[in-house]
């Protein structure tokens, strides 16, 4: 019976001892909390960055060296050592950091790339538009695309087109996303005879930004937004069906068909509303999991997004831009889980209560 | 309509006694309605067969190269010749080498007057079986000629034969992996859930901060500090390290949550009340109460490590040669360029999806399984 009583919206709260706090002051009370929890959160993943991009045997001056030996003109020790102290590599890491951060934090500058001789915002910040645009892109459709079939799937559960769909959901799940990557581009190559790497055609590559560019970029940007759309469709489709099957067989849902509204109107009004609640929610979850799957995409495609920038730049040993870049992806993530949180005290009133209590 | 309660589902005949059968057994017969379930371990013992067996299933060694049939294509296996005879032995057409005229590369021909009959446990390249026996029995070999079912790479090396020794390593990346993570994840969970109160608060926001990284770019990053000169096992087993390294949550997590619930089920209290010792509870009453979760977790944990391995070796960062895992081969596959050329490169990524499926059914089935007594 207790469980009757707590789902419905309009009683007084005061009666059960709960404190009703309205939503103002509680959604201010929750955002201010979050942000703090995000801001130590960021504090503990740029230690992490920076340890990360330490990590590796030598540092950038080593790389520098080993180039020009290759190249056939070794660099002096005493050069060598010029160079570390300009790049301030002498100094010990706490104090690397200490800079480093504070830089960032006072003056929003992340450092220099040493590998583009240019301040490593200027670097990430030509890249960094493409990378969300593929994100968002990718994760509209995705909704656009799960929703729907989720929902169709779980009230026809066992039809062909169920079974259709399910198949289709467990391959794509199964299927790595740059494999995905691979044999679009050679289908494309074989039937269109046209390369889908890149995202602009040669002549729009670097011309300055039109309507005629972003109508390019479109044309170009559906490869990697099926690459990187399909495992997350395919999930959602899954989670969208199971959640709105639970629902379907709540006694609620009979007694309102008792009631007689038409199907569709219950269908669309109480199921799939409360299946929904989990779905929207993890929206934020959904967008971290794009975007770290972003660069290998990118790598396999060669688009000029963050990702070959990113694996270039771990590679060289290019700390500061490795370092910028680790930090700006796990920013995306934090604020997604951020997201998530919101939507789901904004959506469901059962969470909103036991934040106040 | 009639009510549902009259409809009573025909029994079928069976000596089954629920009552006295042990969990396994009913975990069993749960398992067992899953078709896809089925399915998917049917898959997976293959790939287990042809990992534990790769030496004797595979015509030729990986390394061997075959210089007659550079960048080939697969060769298929025919009952039927080109005048439509049948044949009982399978065969392959023999191939003759030309020069192309115009770039001067070597091209191989099909040369379908010639007939390579297949055989079975036939004697080609030595080897040393699991690097104990010498013998050089190979399953299959086609007798007067080569056998190449997936074709050749741009070196002449056999692409069957190389995705065979590939599934090995890579299913024993998952195996070597996944157990890491285990043992990471039970030891931690079980502490935060033992010990309760602030070490399981401080394990859990230790948890929450490490999911909070995302997956791929630490990945990366960690993969990329690995020194360049390491020989291959060691880079093997630091990344197996790296990809337990982030599986362990999960565990951990699964591990706690049980274990701080059934630590006040009445059957544990029983169990202390009439005197049984800590380790005894734990192991007689405990583990087996979450085991089957466990299991459930690592079953799903498995394809992750599995695609992620893959990943980072295709990108160059992960295991390198000569270590061969379906990720390395895909490496050979990486532009536009050479898989319009050679296509069948992307066969072993075939077996990538077909393990992770395998992988996915299993642990549908499983989940299911865990709590035989749920409707």
């Amino acid at each position: 019976m207790s469980r009757l009583i707590s789902y419905s919206g309009d009683l007084d709260l005061t009666d059960y001892g709960l404190v009703d706090y309205g939503l103002e002051e509680l959604m201010i009370r929750f955002v201010l909390g979050r942000f703090v929890y995000m801001i130590l959160t960021m504090a503990a993943v740029s230690v992490v960055a920076f340890v990360l991009i330490q990590l590796p045997p030598g540092d950038f001056a080593d790389s520098y060296a080993n180039k020009r030996q290759q190249a056939g003109a070794p660099i002096t020790t005493e050069e060598l050592d010029n160079m570390r102290h300009q790049l301030g590599l002498d100094r010990p890491w706490h104090i690397q950091y200490g800079t480093w951060v504070s830089n960032m934090v006072l003056e929003g500058d992340m450092g220099y790339s040493w590998e583009w001789r240019r301040p490593v915002t200027d670097v990430i910040g030509d890249r960094l538009p493409l990378t969300l645009a593929l994100a968002f892109s990718t994760l509209i459709l995705m909704y656009v695309i799960a929703i729907p079939i989720g929902i169709y799937s779980a009230v026809r559960q066992y039809s062909l087109p169920d079974h259709i769909f399910s198949t289709a959901g467990y391959v794509g799940l199964a299927t790595p996303n740059f494999l995905l990557a691979l044999i679009l581009m050679y289908l494309g190559q074989r039937w269109f005879g046209q390369s889908v790497g890149g995202l602009f055609s040669p002549e729009y590559q670097d011309a300055p930004w039109s309507w005629g560019r972003v109508g390019n970029l479109i044309e170009h940007l559906w490869v990697p937004v099926i690459v990187l759309g399909t495992a997350g469709t395919a999930y959602l489709i899954r989670t969208v069906r199971a959640s709105t099957l639970d629902e379907l067989d709540k006694m609620y849902v009979m007694a309102a068909r008792a009631g007689g509204i038409s199907p569709m109107r219950l269908l669309l009004k109480y199921p799939v509303r409360m299946a929904l609640n989990p779905i929207v929610a993890t929206l934020g979850w959904r967008l971290t999991y794009v975007i770290s799957g972003a660069p290998i995409v990118g790598v396999v495609m060669s688009l000029p997004d963050t990702g070959p920038l990113f694996l270039h730049s771990l590679l060289n040993q290019d700390m500061y831009l490795a370092g910028g870049m680790v930090l700006i992806y796990c920013a995306f993530t934090i604020i997604g889980t951020f997201i998530s949180d919101l939507l789901l005290i904004l959506i469901d009133p059962r969470i909103r209560m036991e934040g106040a209590s | 309509m009639t009510s549902p309660a009259l409809i009573l589902p025909k029994r079928k005949k069976s000596n089954r006694r629920p009552e006295m059968a042990t969990q396994w057994q009913l975990m069993w017969w749960k398992y067992k309605k899953h078709h896809m379930a089925l399915v998917g371990m049917i898959m997976l013992s293959l790939l287990v067969f042809s990992a534990v067996f790769a030496e004797i299933l595979s015509p030729n060694i990986p390394t061997e190269r075959n210089n007659k049939y550079l960048a080939s294509g697969p060769m298929g296996i025919h009952f039927f010749d080109s005048e439509w005879n049948f044949h009982l032995r399978p065969f392959v057409y023999a191939r003759t080498t030309k020069r192309d005229p115009v770039t001067l590369r070597k091209l191989s021909v099909v040369d379908e007057t010639k007939h390579w009959p297949i055989e079975f446990f036939v004697a080609g390249s030595p080897y040393k079986f699991w690097g104990l026996v010498e013998t050089d029995v190979h399953f299959i070999g086609a007798k007067g000629g080569f056998i190449h079912l997936f074709g050749t790479d741009s070196l002449g090396r056999d692409v069957f034969s190389r995705t065979l020794y590939a599934t090995r390593i890579s299913l024993s990346v998952g195996l070597v992996g996944v157990t890491f993570a285990f043992i990471l994840g039970a030891i931690i969970g079980g502490i935060a859930g033992y010990f309760g109160g602030i070490v399981d608060n401080l394990i859990m926001r230790l948890i929450e901060f490490i999911r909070s990284i995302p997956t791929l770019p630490l990945w990366l990053a960690l993969s990329a500090a690995l020194p360049r000169e390491w020989s291959s096992l060691q880079v093997y087993l630091a990344i197996t390290m790296i990809l337990a390294m982030i599986g362990w949550t999960h565990l951990a997590r699964t591990v706690r949550s049980k274990l701080l619930a059934l630590r006040e089920e009445d059957f544990t209290v029983a169990a202390r009340l009439s005197g049984c010792t800590d380790m005894r509870i734990i192991l007689r009453h405990l583990l087996p109460a979450f085991m089957s979760y466990m299991i459930v977790d690592v079953t799903i944990a498995f394809p992750e490590i599995l695609l992620a391995e893959t990943s980072l070796s295709f990108l160059g960062l992960g295991l390198r040669e000569p270590a061969e895992s379906w990720g390395v081969l895909l490496f050979a596959a990486q532009n536009v360029r050479s898989i319009s050329h050679m296509p069948w490169l992307l066969i072993p990524g075939l077996f990538i999806i077909i393990a992770v499926l395998a992988f996915n059914f299993v642990g549908d089935g499983m989940r299911d399984a865990a709590d035989p007594y749920s409707k």
